[in-house]
């Protein structure tokens, strides 16, 4: 078998299409067209595709978010007094530390892009109209969008002066 | 008076292996209603017959009309793939003993298909989800004069998603696939994987693409439903991991 040889163009080989078949030159059998043949129409490869991407990035940003929100969890409701300890001054001497405000930063938008991505998937699988689906998700993004823009700007400048 | 005849029934009974089950059916036809209702059919039957069995019964000697697909009825064909007691099960391959016959037994068509009458559903959009994965060897160059040889690992390696049936059980109980019907569904990437992970077979990236579109594995959630469905106990689950595993590696 060598390798530049070409496939029969009749996908009949000699043993389905032995004697009895009412197929021959003159009448051959219909061509069945493979389902979703890659053309020169069809868009080059998925690869890098945006399901994927997304797929793989719940499953990335799930992972930093175990340590980054069961550590978030710990520090504000459980450590040194428990939530009482919350307020102002708590904050202001957190934000002071530019460890805090990456570990916020990163958690802001590692949970607001996972959940928004998962509330993505929630909404493609349950509305039914294409026109809800479209308003559900532009008010999700729409949501999304302006809870990172406003978390950062307030960890970027945020004034512990302030009165 | 009366006491011969108790006798009679009882000693009857007791030698006799058949009980009394109620068949609750959903029963819908088209041409009498816009609305599918339940209905009870009483029959007297062994309980280590097969819920098949019972519906001949009712088509056989209670009603006619009742209307329901089956061919082989041994769990070959696929054909009789349905809801029983709300859980996707072949009627050849269900005993009655096994469901509890002291309670009604529901019988309803697999979900997310269109119901065409009583338990017949439309099965086109599954056989197109079917067709669109190329559920054929794809090969290049010149055709062996001998049979395509292959080890006894590389044939291991799909060996369980050789065991579908078509009967449609796992892509009917997958709750992404009730929604909008869009999702290739589980049968279809169950027979992706047969050839994709197929040592013979020449287009796996090619069936790999058709997976990756938007209505592909990645809308799978992982619920189990249709490792838990199918009546052959294919890992289901495992073989779309199996798929989505190699789109990220491209390794198979
Ligand atoms: C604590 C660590 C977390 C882990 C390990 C994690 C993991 C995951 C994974 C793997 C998925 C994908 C499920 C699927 O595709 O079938 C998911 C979905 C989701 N996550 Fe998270 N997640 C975490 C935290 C969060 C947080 C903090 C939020 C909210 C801001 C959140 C909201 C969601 C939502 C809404 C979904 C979609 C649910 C669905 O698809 O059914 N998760 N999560
Ligand atoms: S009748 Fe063939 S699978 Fe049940």
């Amino acid at each position: 078998m060598s390798a530049d040889t070409t496939t029969a163009t009749s996908g009949i080989g000699p043993v389905e299409g032995g004697a009895g078949t009412a197929y021959g030159v003159d009448n051959p059998a219909p061509v069945i067209e493979a389902p979703r043949k890659r053309t020169a129409k069809t868009p080059r490869s998925t690869r890098g595709n945006f399901e994927m991407a997304a797929w793989l990035f719940m499953r990335l940003s799930g992972i930093v978010l175990v340590v980054l929100v069961l550590g978030h969890l710990l520090i504000q409701l459980v450590l040194d007094g428990g939530v009482s300890k919350i307020g102002f001054a708590f904050v202001a001497g957190r934000w002071a530390s530019p460890f805090w405000q990456i570990w916020d930063l990163l958690m802001l938008w590692l949970a607001m892009l996972h959940g928004g991505n998962g509330l993505r998937t929630v909404i493609n699988d349950y509305a039914e109209r294409d026109t809800t689906r479209f308003w559900l998700k532009m008010l999700l993004y729409t949501a999304t969008v302006f809870t990172v823009l406003l978390g950062t700007l307030v960890i970027f400048t945020f004034d512990p002066n302030i009165r | 008076m009366a006491t011969p005849v108790l006798d009679k029934v009882e000693a009857e009974s007791a030698a006799s292996p058949y009980i009394t089950v109620t068949f609750r059916v959903r029963r819908f036809n088209p041409e009498v209603s816009a609305e599918a209702t339940w209905e009870d059919f009483q029959l007297e039957i062994d309980p280590k017959e097969r819920v098949l069995d019972g519906l001949h019964k009712i088509k056989w000697e209670l009603d006619g009309t009742l209307t329901f697909r089956r061919s082989c009825a041994h769990g070959i064909c696929g054909s009789d793939a349905m809801r029983i007691n709300g859980r996707n099960r072949l009627a050849c391959k269900t005993l009655i003993k096994d469901i509890n016959p002291e309670k009604p037994i529901t019988i309803e068509p697999i979900k997310g298909l269109t119901v065409l009458k009583d338990l017949v559903v439309d099965m086109e959009p599954f056989f197109q989800a079917y067709r669109d994965v190329m559920p054929f060897l794809v090969t290049t160059g010149n055709e062996p004069t001998r049979e395509r040889l292959q080890s006894p690992e590389d044939r291991e390696r799909f060996d369980d998603t050789t065991k579908c049936i078509l009967c449609a059980a796992c892509t009917s109980s997958c709750p992404v696939f009730w929604n909008d019907g869009q999702y290739f569904g589980p049968a279809a990437i169950v027979n992706a994987h047969r050839f994709i992970f197929d040592s013979r077979d020449e287009a796996g990236e090619q069936r790999l693409e058709i997976l990756n579109d938007k209505d592909g594995v990645w809308r799978c959630r992982t619920t189990f439903n249709c490792t838990d469905a199918c009546p052959r106990g294919i890992e289901v689950t495992k073989a779309i991991q199996e798929v989505k595993r190699a789109l990220i590696t491209r390794r198979f």
